[in-house]
């Protein structure tokens, strides 16, 4: 098993780049998604205020 | 669709889904399907190019590192040419949601570039003996990454958006020479850099044992762009309302 992940001695790159990839495409997503739910949250909280304004005023 | 999308002569106005409202729906009704699409394909895409592809008669091994770094190098310029459409027609329309989409995309372009670039240095050791070389096709998609970066930079430092969509995409507009010359240099110079993997004349392409784990892959890749892009415009319209918002307060 160990060998074959060593893909014949070429496993020191390709783990490496792959790696990087999953990384990179992976932390791009989950900053994406949090400033997602971030502004969409202050959105909410914004317009929930705005309404609880027009309702006393 | 709504009926704002049919005009009177029975043709669809384009321009309707460009409506923030219009959009937010069709790419909240969209959104779960991309998703999903793109972790199914990138699953199967990786499982099959690590586990199930031969080693290549001239790269060994190490050519399974194409199966990411041509779809990384591929989003990585196409994304930049999104983005010089979408600011064009933000300047010239001087429609605020093509702006927003230049925006989005820049971040998800970056990422993909340095992805292209990671993997294009470690391929690089096996195959050229070297991580780096200043060639006309390496060099000119680390320029274009700088212009990612610029772009980024140059939205984040004017606090007016509607002078910053314009500058920004000035800027976008600027840094397209280096997005072509990405793709184009290994036809115009003398590179270290080989041709392009895929081609339209079916002659010229790579082996079938490649070419469909990589095509799983470059579908997984652009599905993945797509669902970054439409969270991140999505989360562009949101932030534009809620500013909007704050400035009716004060």
């Amino acid at each position: 098993m160990a060998e074959y992940l060593g893909f014949e001695g070429y496993g020191i790159y390709i783990w490496p780049a792959y790696g990087a990839t999953v990384l990179v495409l992976g932390a791009i997503a989950v900053w994406s998604l949090r400033r997602n739910a971030r502004v969409k949250a202050e959105l909410a909280e914004l317009e929930a205020r705005n309404a609880r304004r027009r309702k006393e005023a | 669709m709504t009926a704002t999308n049919v005009r009177t002569d029975g043709k669809i106005n384009i321009w309707a889904f460009a409506n923030p409202a219009n959009f937010m729906k069709l790419s909240g009704a969209l959104l779960p399907w991309v998703s999903l699409g793109a972790a199914l394909c990138l699953s199967v895409g990786l499982v099959w190019s690590l586990f199930y592809t031969p080693a290549a008669y001239d790269h060994g091994q190490a050519v399974k590192i194409i199966f990411i770094h041509v779809p990384s190098a591929l989003l990585a310029i196409n994304t930049y040419f999104l983005m010089m459409l979408a600011s064009l027609i933000g300047l010239i329309r001087s429609h605020p949601v093509s702006h927003l989409v230049a925006k989005a995309a820049a971040p998800v372009g970056a990422a993909f570039t340095v992805v292209a670039i990671v993997t294009g240095a470690i391929w690089g050791q096996p195959g050229w003996g070297t991580w780096w070389v200043w060639d006309a096709r390496l060099t000119s998609i680390l320029v274009m990454l700088f212009f990612y970066l610029g772009y980024i930079a140059l939205w984040n430092a004017i606090e007016d958006p509607v002078k910053a969509a314009d500058l920004a995409a000035i800027l976008c507009l600027v840094g397209s020479v280096f997005a072509v010359l990405s793709r184009y240099a290994v036809l115009f110079f003398a590179t270290l850099h080989q041709g392009s993997t895929l081609s339209l004349d079916a002659e010229q392409n790579i082996d079938d044992a490649f070419y469909h784990p990589l095509l799983v892959m470059i579908v997984g890749f652009y599905l993945l762009f797509i669902a970054l892009l439409l969270v991140g415009v999505r989360t562009e319209i949101r932030a534009r309302r809620v500013r909007a918002m704050r400035l009716a307060e004060v």
